[in-house]
């Protein structure tokens, strides 16, 4: 009886244990075989053009065989910058606030405030952009400027994702600040630096890596959103001339197209090459941020 | 020497009030969402649209819900769900209990899953796709769980990764010393440390996957019926939301704001009961 336990045991564990060795090789082998499937659908239209044709050429009409990503990656770097530029100053501020100024009281209520907001899903920015910003832009802000604009543009498409692209960076932020040694602090107000001193030379000094690894987060995550962007940027394959102007993100040019894509030729390797692209620069930027952070555990 | 004193404390007030007024951007951004959501869905919500299917002429404003999409979704979160589990809860207790010795995997595994993280939901739908015309699938429940799956696995094992840091070190060696297998200790000491913690990173993957959109789009399918089989297409919340809206018909686009308020609901209900339920089974943890 305890012999006929004892190999169960044992059976029970030499299979547990194979599986966690499968589960670990699925996750290893995962991001090549992302790399690799995008890579073997996009290689009829690269067979067809080379890459630096694709790239950086202007033309695209897929019913005549030209596919030029430049417009679609000029979009998403427009898009992408104009929300950084807003949320990166916003959640940084608010970071500091939060962690060196603000009670513990508030702490918890802002806590809940991003919980809730990076809870929501992409779709219901898209909506809320599409009811509030898209009329704000075009009806107000563009006017202001003697634009004449549908409101569906640059910045509206900037603006949802900068509101989406808040949470995210703040809670990082918070985990940065949150992460230096009090001691030091203390060491600098000891020396007779004022509190913004200490804040602005030993704080952020001290958490640089950290901070830039956030926002370049923040950058990954506003490049590779979807939905919300594709709502309200009006989705016109062109470069644009200023904020009022439609653009075309990368994603938005994969997720809007996908339906026709099988009944035109190379469409559909066109479509995978763009998430091709998107994939590569994504990992790349990710993995340097992410070994930013660990350099900055280290520390 | 007073000048730069005076200069130094308006720098400080200055960046004080910059400060403020962001925390207060922050918080009059999601009172400004939520608001909209509510008033615009508010209007457009009946019973109908969560007890029936979409009827015919529903799409040019005729009689019919959103019961398809609703189901659709907890079908594909939860399956996703299920499959995530089986991948990641394997995983991650191997780095805690089997793999302690190999630092250098561990450290690896965890910058690999933070990578994982970050990349979006679209590159994940169209490798789906891609792996959906290989495996010559059709656009189906079965696929759409698949590559949801995908995508919340590091967001799950991350947050169990968490939480097992904290257990203390000693935890392994003990078990270890009362001669229990790896096996035992993994899934009856490890896991029942980390079980607060599984519920939350359960519950906010349940929470992605229910509100994406991208990695959908061409693995669901859309249908308006329920999915009965796992080849079946099903319907999405987050798509119904995105077909309905960019219809011309004011009636059916009204649809899409009570569609987004549901969506919206169901998110924040979770987000409440992940909080209650953490606190609750924290009590019996080491």
């Amino acid at each position: 009886m305890g012999k006929w336990i004892s190999v169960t045991r044992k059976w029970t564990d030499s299979l547990s244990q194979s599986w966690m060795i499968f589960c670990l090789s699925v996750l290893l082998l995962l991001p090549l075989v992302i790399g690799l499937g995008l890579i073997v659908r996009s290689m009829p239209v690269l067979k067809a053009y080379s890459l630096s044709a694709l790239l950086f050429s202007s033309a695209w009409s897929p019913m005549e065989g030209a596919f030029g990503f430049w417009p679609f990656i000029i979009g998403s770097l427009y898009v992408t910058l104009l929300s950084v530029v807003i949320s990166a100053p916003v959640s940084l501020l608010a970071a500091i606030y939060l962690t060196q100024y603000a009670s513990g009281k508030w702490m918890r209520g802002v806590y809940l405030v991003i919980d809730v907001l990076a809870g929501i899903p992409s779709v219901v920015y898209g909506v809320w952009g599409v009811i509030v910003l898209v009329p704000l832009c075009g009806d107000f802000l563009a006017p202001l400027f003697h634009i004449h604009s549908s409101g569906y543009c640059l910045l509206a498409g900037a603006l949802v994702l900068a509101v989406m692209c808040i949470p995210y960076m703040l809670n990082m932020l918070i985990e940065v600040l949150r992460a230096i040694p009090v001691e030091l602090k203390e060491a600098s107000l000891a020396l007779g630096a004022t509190y913004w001193d200490t804040i602005k030379k030993v704080l952020l000094r001290r958490g640089a890596s950290g901070i830039i690894a956030s926002l370049g987060l923040g950058v990954s995550k506003a490049l590779g959103e979807t939905i919300a962007v594709l709502m309200v940027v009006g989705n016109v394959a062109q470069i644009p001339r200023h904020v009022f102007d439609s653009a075309y993100p990368l994603p938005a040019l994969i997720a809007n197209n996908f339906g026709e894509m099988m009944s035109v030729p190379l469409y559909d390797g066109a479509l995978m090459l763009a998430a091709l692209i998107l994939f590569v620069i994504i990992i790349c930027f990710n993995g340097l941020a992410n070994l930013l952070i660990v350099k900055a555990h280290r520390e | 020497m007073m000048n730069r004193e005076t200069q130094k404390k308006i720098e400080e007030q200055c960046f004080r009030w910059l400060m403020r007024l962001a925390v207060l951007v922050i918080l009059a951004v999601i009172v400004l969402v939520l608001t909209v959501v509510v008033l615009k869905g508010g209007r457009a919500m009946s019973w109908q649209m969560i007890t029936r299917v979409p009827q015919g002429g529903f799409y040019l404003g005729g009689e019919g819900g959103i019961l398809n999409a609703i189901i659709g979704s907890l079908y594909v979160a939860g399956g996703a769900v299920l499959l995530a589990i089986l991948i990641g809860l394997p995983l991650v207790l191997g780095m805690h209990v089997s793999w302690t010795r190999n630092t250098r995997l561990v450290t690896f595994l965890r910058f690999l899953l933070d990578t994982l993280w970050g990349i979006p939901s679209i590159v994940y739908g169209a490798f789906g796709f891609a792996l959906m015309t290989f495996f010559q699938w059709r656009a189906s429940l079965l696929a759409a769980i698949v590559t949801v799956a995908l995508l919340i696995v590091p967001i799950i094992s991350r947050g169990l990764d968490e939480v097992l840091r904290g257990v203390p070190e000693g935890l392994l060696e003990a078990a270890h010393a009362l001669g229990a297998t790896k096996t035992e200790i993994a899934y009856r000491v490890f896991f029942r440390q980390a079980l607060p913690g599984f519920i939350t990173a359960v519950l906010l993957a349940f929470g992605r996957a229910i509100g994406d959109t991208a990695s959908v789009l061409f693995t669901a399918g859309y249908t308006d019926n329920l999915p009965h089989a796992l080849s079946d297409p099903a319907a999405t919340l987050p798509l119904a939301i995105f077909f309905q809206l960019s219809s011309p018909i004011a009636s059916v686009q009204e649809r899409a704001y009570a569609a987004t308020l549901i969506l919206t609901g169901l998110i924040v209900l979770i987000s409440l009961i992940t909080r209650i339920s953490s606190r609750r089974l924290k009590e019996n943890i080491l």
